[in-house]
């Protein structure tokens, strides 16, 4: 059983503009292996939300090759791009992104709306997702009826209904206090033990340490950080 | 778990699709968060589809009362006399005194007899037996020549006495039918005591009164006497007028046979009066009424798609964050685009609707105050959600496309 790397990264740039050109990223090489939770460090304004959006396929880099699950994206148009993300990538942004008029459990159901699940049985997988996030109780609430931490733990369930390939997280713990925030990341403890890829970007160190990995940019140049701290390091050679 | 390497880009299964079902979920979802705001903004198109249901049903509604007056006296009322074009005495002799039998051989003629002024030189008609000297005895009373079958053709009722048949005529019997107004100028009120009056110095036996008739009522105040009398006494040379009736639908055909059938040598000899085609004043009548109305509609219809358009427009500026959103979770950009289309189109259907409703009350109570039938094409409020559809759908081609042409990472900038 050759575990192949969820998302491969060689040599890749993206550029903003032409005069003067703005390097967001240079030549950044990075493997994430299946089941792997690597933490995305650096300062803001450094280059992690590029990367996060050239992850993500929402945004398209300038040169370098970018492979998913095996398929190389760079070749890709608009509409095949879009199905990726709904078949092999989950996001959790910092703001939530939670519809304000739609119950807890539509705004999950939302979650594979696009990738063809059809409707049949979406209703419970959208509870099981909620179950994994310990949000079963809320199902019937309104998102403006939650604390932040259990939106937040709801916009998770949202991404994990479509069972995603890798989960995507921008600053998830952003626009929490740190006893939501914790609550998030035992939830980010509890997926990564039951195998799910995760890329979280964060400018926090204690969130950070919790991941497998760390790599951290700073002016668009990516360099890994010393996990030796990390208690659960499963070092995967790329 | 393992992920097997694809090697084809990406297959079929990895493309985004959206269910219908799911397509109209959401679009309702969406309309049901922000009622008020529906309401208001269909009420454009729901002005503009009300007006012009309610034209349509009211013009068909006045139109079908129109044609209600040309009812069934009118519409088999043809009438024939000679063209009054060249020289005055030249037209006695137009029309044939067999003018009746050849009307009767036109199929759809019911009824016909010849109606002919008789020029009495100045004789003065006056009753024999009151001698008054107080009151007037002496008339100037239109003597006309009606051949027997003339009191079928203008269905006229007797208050007494009989009518002249064709024996009378053939004879050239001394005899009149008096109308009941010229009967009670000339005291004349029974007939059972064979009353007489006198024209000029000749005596004429009174047959019968007219109570009334259904055409030419100018009868009534007439004395009317059989054809043939009218030509030994009077020298009429020739019928003034045919009057025929007509079975219902049957007028506009005989009336263009009737020029050949009466003159056949010269067509254009004789005047043919008609009824008008029903159809062609219904349509008159509706082409007046409808144009301005019509109008209206459709200014109301254009405010409302403006309306929608707008709101559909702000709709995809607030909702920028959404879009990113649904992006985000796999939508493509026909998905966003179809959302939006269809939350107009639904609130264009939505305006149709209650446009079709109020414009339907509306032709109810206008017909219901003046005791009307009302009258609508079915395919009319079958149509007009429709049309409302479809002013929705294209109010909402340019928000929706500004939605799809969002850049994801742009839309997920704003927050929900």
């Amino acid at each position: 059983m050759t575990a192949s790397p969820v998302v491969e990264l060689h040599g890749l740039s993206r550029t903003f503009g032409t005069d003067p050109a703005v390097h967001a990223l240079r030549e950044v090489d990075l493997s994430i292996q299946t089941g792997e939770w690597l933490a995305i460090v650096g300062p803001s304004g450094s280059g992690k939300s590029t990367l996060l959006n050239i992850l993500g396929l929402l945004d398209r880099q300038t040169s370098g090759t970018y492979r998913l699950d095996g398929v190389d994206v760079a070749g890709l148009n608009d509409l095949h791009r879009a199905g990726l993300r709904g078949h092999k990538l989950g996001f959790v942004f910092q703001s939530f992104h939670l519809l304000p008029h739609r119950s807890v459990l539509e705004n999950v159901m939302l979650g594979e709306l696009y990738n063809g699940a059809g409707r049949r049985g979406r209703r419970e997988r959208a509870l099981a997702a909620l179950e994994r996030v310990d949000l079963s109780d809320r199902a019937e609430f309104f998102p403006t009826q939650l604390s932040g931490g259990q939106q937040q733990r709801a916009a998770i369930a949202r991404a994990l209904i479509g069972e995603p390939s890798l989960l995507l997280c921008d600053e998830p713990t952003g626009n929490l206090d740190s006893t939501n925030a914790t609550a998030v990341l035992d939830r980010f403890v509890q997926l990564s033990r039951d195998g799910q890829t995760l890329a979280v970007i964060t400018h926090d160190d204690h969130v950070a340490s919790r991941a497998d990995r760390r790599v951290r940019i700073v002016d668009g140049i990516l360099g890994e950080v010393p996990t030796s701290t990390s208690p659960r390091s499963r070092t995967a050679v790329g | 778990m393992t992920h097997a390497t694809d090697p084809s880009p990406t297959g079929e299964a990895l493309l985004p699709r959206l269910a219908f079902m799911d397509l109209i979920t959401e679009c309702l979802a969406s309309l049901l968060a922000r009622p008020g705001r529906v309401v208001l903004t269909v009420l454009g198109t729901v002005v503009g589809v009300a007006a012009l249901v309610a034209t349509l049903g009211l013009s068909k509604t006045a139109g079908n009362q129109i044609v209600g007056r040309f009812d069934e006296l009118a519409a088999t009322d043809v009438v024939v006399t000679p063209r009054a074009s060249s020289g005055a005495r030249t037209v006695a002799d137009v029309l044939p005194w067999d003018a009746v039998d050849r009307s009767f051989r036109l199929s759809g003629v019911v009824a016909a007899g010849t109606l002919t002024d008789v020029d009495t030189r100045g004789d003065l008609v006056r009753s024999v037996p009151v001698v008054d000297p107080q009151a007037q005895t002496e008339f100037q009373l239109p003597v006309k020549a009606a051949s027997p079958d003339l009191f079928r053709a203008v269905r006229a009722t007797l208050e007494a006495g009989r009518l002249p048949d064709a024996g009378h005529s053939a004879r050239a019997d001394r005899v009149v039918v008096l109308g009941r107004n010229a009967a009670a100028r000339l005291h004349v009120f029974r007939v059972d005591n064979q009353p007489a009056i006198y024209i000029g110095d000749r005596l004429y036996v009174v047959l019968g009164i007219v109570s009334s008739v259904a055409r030419q009522p100018s009868l009534l105040g007439s004395v009317l006497m059989p054809e043939g009398t009218a030509r030994q006494d009077f020298g009429v040379t020739a019928p003034g007028s045919v009057q025929i009736e007509t079975r219902i639908g049957a007028a506009s055909v005989v009336a263009s046979e009737l020029p050949l059938a009466l003159s056949p040598a010269d067509t254009t000899a004789v005047k043919v009066v008609a009824p008008p085609e029903p159809r062609r004043a219904r349509a008159g009548v509706q082409s007046d009424l409808n144009s301005l109305f019509l109008l209206l509609g459709g200014v109301s219809l254009f405010v409302g798609a403006i309306g929608i358009a707008n709101v559909t427009l702000v709709s995809v500026l607030e909702r920028f964050g959404e879009i990113g959103l649904r992006r985000s979770l796999g939508a493509a950009r026909r998905h966003i685009a179809a959302q939006f289309l269809m939350e107009s189109t639904a609130m264009g259907l939505v305006g149709g609707i209650l446009g079709a409703a109020v414009g339907t009350l509306v032709i109810v109570l206008v017909a219901a105050t003046r005791t009307w039938t009302p009258v609508l094409e079915p395919w009319v409020p079958i149509g007009a959600p429709l049309l409302g559809g479809i002013v929705g759908l294209v109010a909402g081609a340019y928000p929706s496309a500004r939605a799809a042409t969002l850049e994801p990472v742009e839309a997920l900038r704003s927050t929900l």
